[in-house]
């Protein structure tokens, strides 16, 4: 598939927002400037931003604890996220939410989620809705590999196949579900072999290759408006920790450093220039504006207020 | 004003909504053609079409998440859980994602949907289908909980609920699904929150929801030869809770008995007595405040046993008796 220019450098900026974005989350959580946890994606852009860089804003996505970069894939404002972040005012949930509850209804992020698996059950209930109200459009349904093991894969994926729901259900599997490895959680090798159990099609990609992804979904828009849910599996690893208390004692530093050396926005930026698409000036110049974005959010977050005491019993009820 | 049963009542208002707007639907396991385990929408299938009137695998965690994700993207469903028992499996959607959103989102997302289920002991049906947990749903915030106690409760009640812009968890009571009561043909809503006055009475007031409603008005009937006037109040929608006429009805009679079939160990009694208690209709009362509640056991299949694992006549008249002395 040909992608456009514009397309491919949008899709660099939202990489390279996302590894930044979490970069100053990392910083910020180091220096005990935010509380709680997070759960970072660096390593894993390519499958985030390439998937949702696929969809339209009436497209619905439904996210994961690990969600910034579909967040950030689907379009945010990054200020917005950071003020979330560090618990203000301004932020996308009022400070409320915090980062494993970003949600933007109006461009189709139905939520990150704090529950492992929360989200394909209303992914089913998103596209039932754009079936019953007979809209064009799809729903992506990211999960993890630990989440395939969760009951609620089996009967929101049985329940899409039976209703021929627009669903591409994303597993981005980064081979470990926190500590445990894929291959002590499950008998297979592909959590997309399941997807003959429920008589849909199941693909296995290549996560850290945003063009593969961006490819794949696209296609895959149309088979499901046609034909119901597809599993695609997205071969992925995440560099850092499962959240801010991980000591990493369960992998090697060789096996970290082997997916380093995989990158995923080093990666494309090779694609880039060497297919004479972008100069090593203008991706220079995106990587810039990505820095200088991120400090903008930053400096609107620390500038924001934090919510007023008085909106604390707010929003319990509609 | 017609005679109907308190499942006509519920069909009736589901009907009615689905015929004013398109959004609303019903999913559930075996709603369709069968007509609901309990056969409550019997003959929706036929009107509506398996679009509308759907019927789903026995999934009951993505009936709940289904009808989350529906609600939130704009529709208004209505999902069945056959017994209440199950909606245990359904938890993790409505707890952790239905009734969160909004909060968690900062006002952002509306989540339109009703869960219907059907509650209650008594058909022989033993400890995994005879439960009462509506406890566990007024314990999150984010969730309405409604439990009507007439066809005429139950269908405006419903209406209600249906047009509510939150989850409400709708807990129908299978040994009412046949009693009959009066529902006007006309259009009307209960709004959620009010509690209604079953019967005025002077001596004591008898706070009570669901199918021990009829049990209670029975008891007061009973007890009125004996010279002893029961207040009935049954709040009908337990979140919102309308504390105002509970307790407007406490200071009237300073004496209280609450009654539900649920067990009484963490049970919603609990919550009411504490809300009396907490309120001025403390200085009003002349005798403790009593609950009278299922046993703290699974509910036994021998029907002896299962009769006397929840109020019955018998004991509520004693409590009451306890009580006036």
């Amino acid at each position: 598939m040909n992608i456009s220019k514009e397309k491919l450098g949008e899709m660099y900026e939202k990489m390279l927002h996302t590894r930044k974005f979490e970069e100053k989350v990392a910083y910020f959580f180091s220096m005990g400037m935010v509380h709680g946890t997070t759960h970072l994606s660096v390593g894993e852009e390519a499958s985030a931003v390439g998937a949702c860089s696929a969809l339209e804003d009436t497209d619905f996505i439904t996210s994961t604890h690990r969600g910034h970069g579909h967040c950030i894939g689907k379009g945010v404002d990054l200020n917005k996220m950071m003020a979330e972040l560090l618990g203000r005012a301004t932020g996308y949930c009022k400070g409320k939410g915090g980062s494993m509850h970003i949600a933007d209804l109006e461009r189709g992020n139905l939520g990150a989620n704090g529950v492992v698996g929360g989200g394909h059950a209303i992914s089913v209930g998103a596209a039932l809705t754009l079936k019953m109200k007979k809209q064009d459009n799809v729903v992506v349904c990211f999960f993890g590999d630990g989440a395939a093991n969760e009951g609620s894969f089996h009967e929101a994926l049985n329940l899409a196949s039976i209703w021929k729901l627009p669903i591409l259900f994303i597993c981005e599997n980064n081979m470990y579900g926190m500590s445990v490895p894929t291959s002590k959680s499950m008998n297979i090798i592909n959590v997309a072999d399941r997807a003959a159990g429920y008589g849909i099609k199941g693909v296995v990609i290549d996560g850290n290759d945003v063009i593969e992804v961006y490819n794949t979904v696209m296609e895959a828009k149309d088979y499901v408006k046609q034909n119901g849910p597809i599993l695609i599996e997205a071969k992925t690893y995440r560099w850092l920790g499962h959240s801010k208390s991980d000591a990493n004692v369960y992998r090697t530093k060789e096996e970290i450093a082997s997916w380093k050396a995989k990158c995923p926005i080093k990666r494309l930026r090779k694609y880039l220039e060497d297919n004479h698409i972008f100069t090593a000036e203008e991706l220079d110049a995106i990587e810039k504006k990505t820095t200088e974005d991120l400090e903008k959010a930053v400096e609107f977050a620390q500038n924001s207020p934090y919510p007023s005491l008085n909106t604390i019993l707010e929003d319990v009820y509609a | 004003m017609r005679e109907i049963t308190y499942a006509q009542g519920i069909k009736e208002a589901m009907s009615e909504e689905m015929r004013k707007d398109e959004n609303v639907f019903l999913m559930g396991e075996d709603v369709g053609l069968y007509g609901g385990a309990f056969g409550v929408s019997v003959g929706m299938f036929e009107e509506f079409g398996e679009e509308r009137v759907r019927d789903t695998p026995i999934s009951e965690a993505v009936i709940a998440g289904a009808a989350a994700g529906a609600a939130v993207t704009g529709m208004r469903p209505i999902a069945e859980i056959m017994f209440s028992d199950f909606t245990t499996i359904s938890m993790d959607q409505l707890v952790n994602q239905a009734a969160k959103m909004r909060y968690m989102f900062g006002g952002k997302a509306k989540v339109p949907m009703v869960l219907r289920t059907a509650g209650g002991s008594g058909t022989g049906a033993a400890a995994q289908h005879s439960q009462s947990l509506e406890a566990w749903f007024c314990h999150v915030p984010g969730l309405k909980v409604v439990i009507p106690s007439t066809p005429y409760d139950a269908k405006g009640l419903l209406k209600a609920a249906i047009r509510d812009d939150n989850p409400v968890v709708f807990i129908e009571q299978k040994l009412l699904y046949r009693k009959k009561g009066m529902v006007p043909e006309e259009d009307y809503v209960i709004e959620l929150g009010t509690a209604d006055v079953k019967r005025e009475g002077k001596d004591l007031t008898i706070i009570t929801y669901g199918r021990m409603v009829p049990t209670c008005l029975k008891v007061a009937e009973d007890l009125s030869k004996e010279g002893i006037e029961i207040e009935v109040v049954d709040p009908r929608t337990l979140i919102p809770l309308d504390k105002e006429t509970l307790i407007k009805s406490a200071k009237k009679t300073g004496r209280v008995l609450i009654v539900h079939e649920a067990v009484k160990t963490g049970g919603f009694g609990g919550e009411i007595a504490a809300m009396i208690a907490d309120s001025e209709a403390f200085f009003y009362l002349d005798a403790p405040i009593k609950r009278l509640c299922g046993l703290d056991i699974p509910i036994p299949y021998c029907p002896e046993l299962e009769k006397n694992a929840v109020p019955t006549e018998e004991t509520i008249k004693d409590a009451v008796l306890s009580l006036v002395k």
